[in-house]
């Protein structure tokens, strides 16, 4: 391989992997490479055009579902969205013991728009994108290399840190209504390592504050980490296949089929884990 | 990694679906759900207790069955009973009543012979004057023999 192709193929790479940005400079609207320097008020427009709208989409799909829900003979539609709903009720039921009108539909929505964003992963990595440079190019005179366009937004390590996020202030909105402010102090500082010599106890509040403080931080890095690391591997696995000639069509399917129980699996781990952090900040029994 | 603003309209658009599904698909869906779960556990409910129902009716059926055969083999019986009882009450009516006409005819047919007896008896009295008129030749009077021809129709 020449030294240009590889060149070539990384810059694919590096394409497929950048999002489309806008920005302010200057006081005006500017887009893409204009906003390497305008740091953190960047916006993904593509990340969040294709959550919003799946997430819109999924919206869309249950309310029709529920304005139409009939509690006699279910047609086929209401019997697919309630198995879902069902399925999220049960394992809200299993996990989360107290009583909250908040938990099951947040769960559903991370099962579903999580999902919904997933299988953006299977459509073919250079569709979308080419048919945004395409699109670009023809209407809005721009060099198709500089129309970025990434559509999994579980590939952005923004929108599952998002996710991640809202659990967390989630927890802590749990723990401190269920606990008291106290509660939650006391929990962060008395554990693991508790006496009953109170000396020894205020001597030992330091270590259990560490500890306790990266338990509790580690949980949401661990679940936007953990999306964005297997969507984001497995889009690059695409990309690469898709830059091997012919060869990817075996491979590309044999990713897909792959592909299709990560991504059912990684909405189902992220809504169960949010589910078990939430029932663990509802929790009194440390 | 480059966090930047996105995350931001992502966390807002986050709580925006999580509100509207907690607010307008969330409970309409699960009610409907749970009304159903409730709907089909009434009804198998009922259809036991339909079953049980049935099973009751099918031995009470039974039952009445039974008794209005042993009713129906009592009623037959008395019907016999009482059949027997009119016939021979009718044959005992019939046989009186027969008597009864034989009994009358018996007594028409006596007075009827002792009439023509009588009668016999006044013509052959009325022969025997006239045969002894012609005998005697009006020397006899009448009212003189009367006494002797009262005597011969008491000998007739």
């Amino acid at each position: 391989m020449a030294a240009g192709e590889e060149l070539t193929l990384s810059s694919h790479i590096q394409h497929h992997l950048t999002n489309a940005k806008m920005c302010t400079v200057d006081g005006s609207v500017a887009f893409n490479k204009a906003c390497s320097e305008a740091g953190f008020w960047t916006w993904h427009v593509d990340t969040l055009a294709w959550s919003i709208g799946l997430g819109l989409l999924f919206l869309w799909i249950f309310r029709s579902a529920a304005t139409k829900a009939t509690t006699g003979v279910p047609g086929k539609f209401q019997c697919f969205i309630e198995m879902v709903v069902e399925l999220v009720a049960t394992n809200v039921k299993d996990t989360y013991h107290g009583k909250s009108k908040l938990i099951a539909p947040l769960a559903l929505t991370i099962f579903v728009w999580v999902f919904l964003m997933n299988l953006m992963d299977l459509i073919p990595v250079d569709f979308l994108p080419a048919f945004a440079g395409f699109v670009g190019e023809q209407a809005l005179g721009m060099d198709s290399q500089d129309v970025y366009m990434k559509i999994v937004p579980t590939t952005d390590i923004n929108l599952t840190a998002a996710l991640a996020i809202g659990v967390f202030i989630l927890m802590i909105g749990y723990s401190i209504r269920i606990k008291g402010v106290l509660g939650f102090i006391k929990e962060l500082t008395l554990h693991p390592f508790s006496s009953k010599n109170v000396p020894l106890q205020i001597i030992l509040i330091p270590a259990n504050l560490l500890l306790e403080t990266i338990a509790l931080v580690a949980k949401p890095f661990s679940l936007a980490l953990r999306l964005f690391g297997n969507l984001y591997a497995g889009e690059m696995i695409f990309i690469l296949i898709g830059a091997v000639g012919l060869a990817q069509l075996p491979l590309h399917f044999v990713w897909a089929v792959f592909h299709i129980l990560v991504i059912v699996l990684q909405a189902f781990v992220f809504m169960m884990l949010t589910i078990v952090y939430l029932s663990m900040a509802s929790s009194d029994n440390h | 990694m480059n966090l930047n603003a996105t995350l931001l309209g992502e966390l807002i658009a986050f709580a925006v679906f999580v509100l509207f599904c907690m607010k307008f698909v969330w409970p309409p869906l699960i009610n409907a759900i749970e009304a159903r779960q409730k709907k089909i556990a009434d009804g198998l409910a009922a259809s036991d207790r339909a079953e049980k129902d049935l099973a009751l009716a099918q031995d009470k059926a039974k039952d009445q069955l039974k008794d209005a055969k042993a009713q129906a083999a009592d009623i037959i019986e008395q019907a016999k009973k009482r059949e027997a009882k009119m016939l021979d009450e009718a044959v005992h009516k019939a046989n009186a009543e027969r008597e009864n006409i034989l009994a009358i005819g018996r007594a028409e047919l006596e007075a009827e012979r002792n009439r023509l007896r009588e009668e016999l008896r006044k013509q052959v009295a009325a022969l025997a004057v006239a045969g002894a008129e012609k005998i005697l030749q009006r020397s006899i009077d009448e009212a003189a023999h009367s006494d002797i021809l009262e005597k011969l129709v008491q000998e007739l």
